[in-house]
């Protein structure tokens, strides 16, 4: 393991400097806005964003390359393909009272297919599993400042709206009877979350990205009492599987992403089972 | 006395099936009432209703004279607690908090919290405000749901099967704190449990399509037979075996 931390003080490997930052950092977001969709549940919701994140990666590439759109830069269609699809799913899951699955998987799913048929009309390689699996060496100096901004903006949101969002998660008719706009609240914690994904799939990528949003509040929620508490633990385990998946995986040279997705998934399973066991064993 | 609420000719469907037709009621002020009738006969549709949550295709509903939208705000609501995350992380001070709910506010204030500490007092829950709201027994839960919408300080409180899921003592407990609150407001239950039910409330609105409206000291078998469809063994509470033996007054 010491050879990850000499890694980290040189120059040569900064990326992995970075890496070690932005997972700290959008633990941050990840950890607090992960609790909300885990206790609202729609991981499934947020699958649907991060997936059709594809789509806008697809065509903002496709821009840049074929029409010569400088600004047009992936990270800018990420974010707007994530925010249009969080409005998008969001309405749908509002307002579809039938098949709101099946309309949810099939955004999903085109989101998807639109990115690669995008690449493929565009001239050039392009490492799919880069997007897909994530690749730390793709941080740069910016993305960090993109995670800041975020994590205040996360934070002052949750700060500020708190009793709104945990009466929009824990009872929504309720407190749509209190006066409260709660259709609002729901598409704006669907915006973040939107937001949010796009920001870490530089570290895990599209798929996984998911994994890592979910499980550190649903390890967390076994011990919290109340939501804030719930929060924290999020924030802190996620910190700590995105950091020993990074020192794992470049002690053994493997994928920064897949490292960390495995090691918070066996940890949550092995949990779930020791729960399991300790239940029937006392009851 | 002034009518609290007021349903006048009311129509409704989901589809183009009829859930209730020609509903007519009239809730007076200080009223303790029970809406009672057959799964699927409408009741939760008429609390929809009166909360504006839905609007009838036809007829008008008033609530302390007012639309039901603008009168949430002085409406107490308890749903039931089995629709809740039975694994969602809250104290019993963030539930009942979550009365406080404002349409233009930030954060609780002081205020807020002496109000919620207040209502918890009020149903004897005051002791839990720490626990975890998951904790705690079905009727420990319903209790603070009820503080939750007491510390709204409504005028008319609304309850969606209170005794569901409860045994008997807890449903005694639960009706002498009702009864208590009913002092200070009128109160509208949604029940599908006739029997208990009748030993407190003032009078009883039976729901399947139609409505009838019956003060509880006339209700027959006859009436729960037709509105039921089927027989049923009535429960009375009016009555109590001596040592002598049965005497009915």
């Amino acid at each position: 393991m010491i050879d990850f931390f000499t890694a980290l003080a040189d120059p040569d490997q900064q990326f992995l400097l970075y890496a070690v930052i932005m997972g700290g950092l959008s633990a941050v977001a990840f950890g607090v806005i992960g609790t909300f969709v885990t206790i609202k549940r729609i991981g499934y919701l947020a699958g649907a964003i991060s997936h059709s994140v594809f789509g806008g990666i697809g065509l903002a590439l496709y821009l840049q390359v074929v029409y010569g759109i400088r600004w047009m830069h992936p990270v800018v269609g990420a974010v707007m393909a994530a925010v249009l699809s969080a409005l998008v799913v969001g309405l749908v899951s509002l307002h579809a009272k039938e098949r709101e699955d099946t309309i949810i998987g099939t955004l999903w799913a085109v989101g998807m297919a639109c990115g690669i048929l995008f690449m493929d009309r565009t001239p050039g390689y392009f490492n799919l599993g880069s997007y897909l699996f994530g690749d730390i060496l793709l941080i740069s100096r910016t993305d960090l400042f993109f995670v800041i901004g975020l994590d205040i903006v996360v934070l002052g949101v949750i700060f500020l709206f708190f009793n709104q969002f945990f009466g929009v998660c824990f009872d929504s008719e309720f407190t749509l009877l209190r006066g409260v706009n709660t259709s609002f609240f729901y598409l704006f914690l669907l915006l973040l979350t939107a937001l949010t994904v796009v920001l870490m799939v530089r570290i895990v990528g599209i798929v996984l990205v998911i994994a890592l949003m979910t499980i550190p509040p649903a390890i967390a929620g076994f011990y919290a009492g109340n939501l804030k508490q719930m929060m924290l633990g999020a924030v802190l385990i996620c910190m700590a599987f995105t950091w020993t998946g990074l020192g794992v995986s470049y002690h053994y040279s493997l994928s920064s992403g897949p490292t960390i997705i495995v090691l918070a998934g066996v940890v949550y399973l092995g949990l779930l089972a020791v729960r399991h066991w300790r239940k029937k064993s006392t009851g | 006395m002034a009518s609290d609420i007021v349903l006048r000719d009311i129509h409704f469907s989901y589809t183009t099936l009829p859930i209730l037709q020609q509903v007519n009621i009239s809730i007076r002020s200080g009223e303790f009432a029970s809406i009672v009738g057959p799964n699927g006969g409408g009741k939760t549709t008429l609390l929809k209703l009166i909360l504006g949550l839905i609007s009838p295709d036809q007829g008008e509903i008033r609530v302390l004279d007012q639309s039901p939208v603008q009168a949430r705000e002085k409406i107490g609501y308890m749903p039931q607690y089995a629709h809740l995350d039975l694994n969602f992380p809250a104290s019993v001070m963030d539930v009942a908090l979550m009365g406080r709910l404002k349409k233009f506010a930030f954060r609780y204030n002081k205020r807020d919290r002496e109000l919620a500490k207040e209502a918890l007092d009020r149903v004897d829950m005051a002791d839990y405000s720490r626990h975890g709201f998951h904790q705690l027994s079905g009727g420990q839960k319903q209790r603070v749901l009820i503080a939750r919408a007491l510390c709204s300080q409504p005028r008319i409180l609304l309850l969606d099967e209170p005794t569901a899921n409860v045994d008997h003592e807890t449903e005694e407990n639960l009706f002498s704190i009702l009864k208590e609150l009913n002092r200070e407001m009128t109160i509208l239950l949604v029940s599908h449990d006739l029997g208990f039910v009748s030993q407190y409330v003032k009078s009883v609105i039976c729901v399947n399509r139609t409505v009838l409206i019956h003060p509880t000291s006339h209700i027959e078998g006859s009436m729960i037979k037709d509105i039921y469809k089927g027989d049923f063994k009535m429960v009375r509470h009016d009555h109590r075996c001596t040592e002598g033996g049965h005497i009915h007054d």
